[in-house]
């Protein structure tokens, strides 16, 4: 199977890759997938006081379009608040990489890792917010 | 020697490695060379009888019978030609199921045979015939008791693979020979990764059938052969009617220049596989023992001793199988892997030796043949180790391997 350009360069030149240190209280992380399924993304989030997202970085276990899916939404959280990143849907990032069919799954797990680590950010902050009350 | 030559900017080679001989092959130039004639010049119907158009490519025809029959150790009226392994398998097993089905209705395999042997016993089940699979060990091979015990007088046919195409295991074959003669069944075997590899003689190991794959070692596609013992007579139902050539068993008028490409093909590999598999294990160390001793955590899947020299299947743990391959843009292999198949299941014949799916993902299929020189191990050796560390640098279960977090350990969303 051909890969598309877009794949190909985020595969070769992945972005943000790396980790966030989990107890820092500003970041968010998100893991998913299975390694028995083939793909298990990581990604953080760092958010600032005011609610956007400073930073992102993602390790992934899984094939070229895995990988590149979660390099593209490193990049396209980033700026974004909360809600805004919540908002992205795999479709936009299967359309962006040109995935083919069998590889929609890829980009449908970035889409949940993304809510996974904004989840996991508002969880901190919540507990947070609670043990300062 | 020739240099690996490579592109223009440097980074990488014009044209990947090979290393995808369980795949398929290169035709040997000699064997091209053999079949030249018989495209133009001996162009005849090998069954014209009239005329020497017809006797010239008869007698190529029976020639390269005579070099099948001698690479089995078999007599020449026992080989016909067929399409392929894929044909000779489904004429073995359906021909002698359908044949003695009123006596024997069982036949016995083992769940890691190719494609084309499980399907055609689930058509066999589905027109009532019963089925045994055996399974296999962690080193890829089936118990001889197991088969000892499922093997009665109701059997009609027990077909085990030779070699196994994923992982490169030889079969114990002259044990499973006697068992299956002194249980009065047929044993037939697929021998389209073993014929041309390892020696092998259907009168000491007792194989009553006998597939053979042209394009497996070196000759050329659209070619095989079914070896069918004449003494005790193996008798079977013909699936291709029509002309009655091939002593009924396969009608159709035969492909001379392919058949005369098999029999090259057939007498190559016995003049040289003694040598030849010296220098494929020397390469097969190397490759192996380079990539060990660079990579930690780097598993074998199969039986390293009792294995042909040209195969290694290796899991690369914390690396997803696809991934790699596209990492290793510079070699041609293949995956265990899910996202490599149509079906997004891993490897079933990893599974079968018991190798957890997150292992079979992870999974490469590195052959090596009659082509492979030492220079393009040595840079395999090096485009494995790089891509392997770096995807591990992105993996997150590498992370967790390196923090001491057991992987087993988490409850993981099976998606």
């Amino acid at each position: 199977m051909a890969y598309s350009e877009k794949v190909i360069d985020h595969y070769e030149h992945p972005r943000n890759v790396g980790s966030f240190g989990k107890e820092d209280g500003a970041v968010g992380t998100g893991l998913v997938g299975a390694p028995a399924c083939g793909d298990v993304m990581k990604l953080q989030i760092k958010v600032s006081a005011d609610g956007i997202i400073e930073d992102a970085k993602f390790k992934t276990f899984g094939c070229g379009s895995a990988i590149a899916s979660s390099s593209l939404v490193t990049e396209w959280v980033k700026g974004k608040t909360l809600d805004e990143a919540a908002a992205i849907k795999n479709t936009e990032i299967a359309q962006h990489l040109a995935l083919p069919p069998v590889k929609i799954h890829c980009s449908v797990l970035a889409e949940d890792a993304i809510k996974a680590a904004i989840a996991d950010y508002r969880k901190k902050t919540r507990a947070d917010d609670e043990a300062a009350e | 020697m020739t240099v690996l030559s490579k592109t223009k900017d440097g980074k990488g080679l014009a044209r990947p490695i090979y290393l995808d001989y369980q795949a398929t092959t290169p035709c040997d130039p000699r064997v091209v060379q053999a079949m030249l004639p018989y495209f133009t010049e001996k162009f005849g119907n090998p069954h014209s009888r009239n005329h020497v158009y017809g006797w010239e490519a008869e007698d190529g025809v029976e020639k390269a019978r005579e070099q099948v029959a001698s690479i089995l150790g078999a007599d020449m009226k026992e080989v016909i030609f067929t399409s392929g392994a894929t044909e000779s398998n489904n004429l073995a097993l359906k021909g002698v199921a359908h044949f003695y089905k009123d006596k024997r209705n069982h036949v016995v395999t083992c769940v890691t045979e190719h494609k084309c042997v499980l399907d055609t016993c689930r058509h066999l089940e589905q027109e009532g015939f019963s089925v045994t699979y055996l399974p296999v060990g962690k080193d890829g091979l089936i118990d001889l008791g197991q088969l000892e015990e499922v093997v009665t007088e109701r059997t009609a046919i027990v077909s085990i693979m030779a070699v196994n195409n994923e992982i490169g295991v030889i079969q114990p074959l002259a044990e499973i020979g006697a068992i299956c003669r002194k249980k009065g069944a047929f044993f037939h075997t697929d021998g389209a990764q073993a014929v041309g590899k390892i020696p092998i003689d259907v009168n000491a190991m007792n194989i009553d059938l006998l597939s053979v794959s042209g394009h497996k070692f070196y000759g050329p596609k659209g070619i095989g052969a079914l070896y069918v013992r004449r003494r005790p007579r193996v008798r079977l139902v013909a699936m291709i009617n029509g002309g009655g050539q091939e002593r009924g068993m396969r009608s159709g008028t035969l492909p001379t220049p392919l058949c005369v490409g098999l029999g090259e093909a057939s007498a190559i590999a016995q003049a040289e596989m003694g040598v030849e598999n010296v220098r494929l294990s020397a390469l097969r160390d190397r490759l192996l023992g380079g990539i060990r001793q660079r990579l930690p955590e780097v598993y074998l899947n199969g039986d390293l001793d009792r294995r042909i020299p040209g195969n290694l299947n290796l899991s690369f743990a914390f690396v997803e199988g696809e991934g790699l391959m596209m990492g290793v843009k510079d070699l041609s292999v293949s995956s265990g892997s899910a996202c490599t198949s149509a079906s997004l299941e891993p490897s079933y014949v990893l599974r079968a030796l018991g190798v957890q799916d997150e292992m079979a993902h992870t999974s490469l299929r590195l052959g090596i043949g009659r082509f492979t020189t030492d220079e393009e191990i040595d840079y395999a050796i090096d485009h494995i180790v790089e891509a392997v560390s770096r995807l591990r640098e992105m993996s997150p279960l590498w992370e967790m391997h390196q923090d001491g977090i057991d992987i087993q350990s988490i409850e993981w969303a099976e998606h």
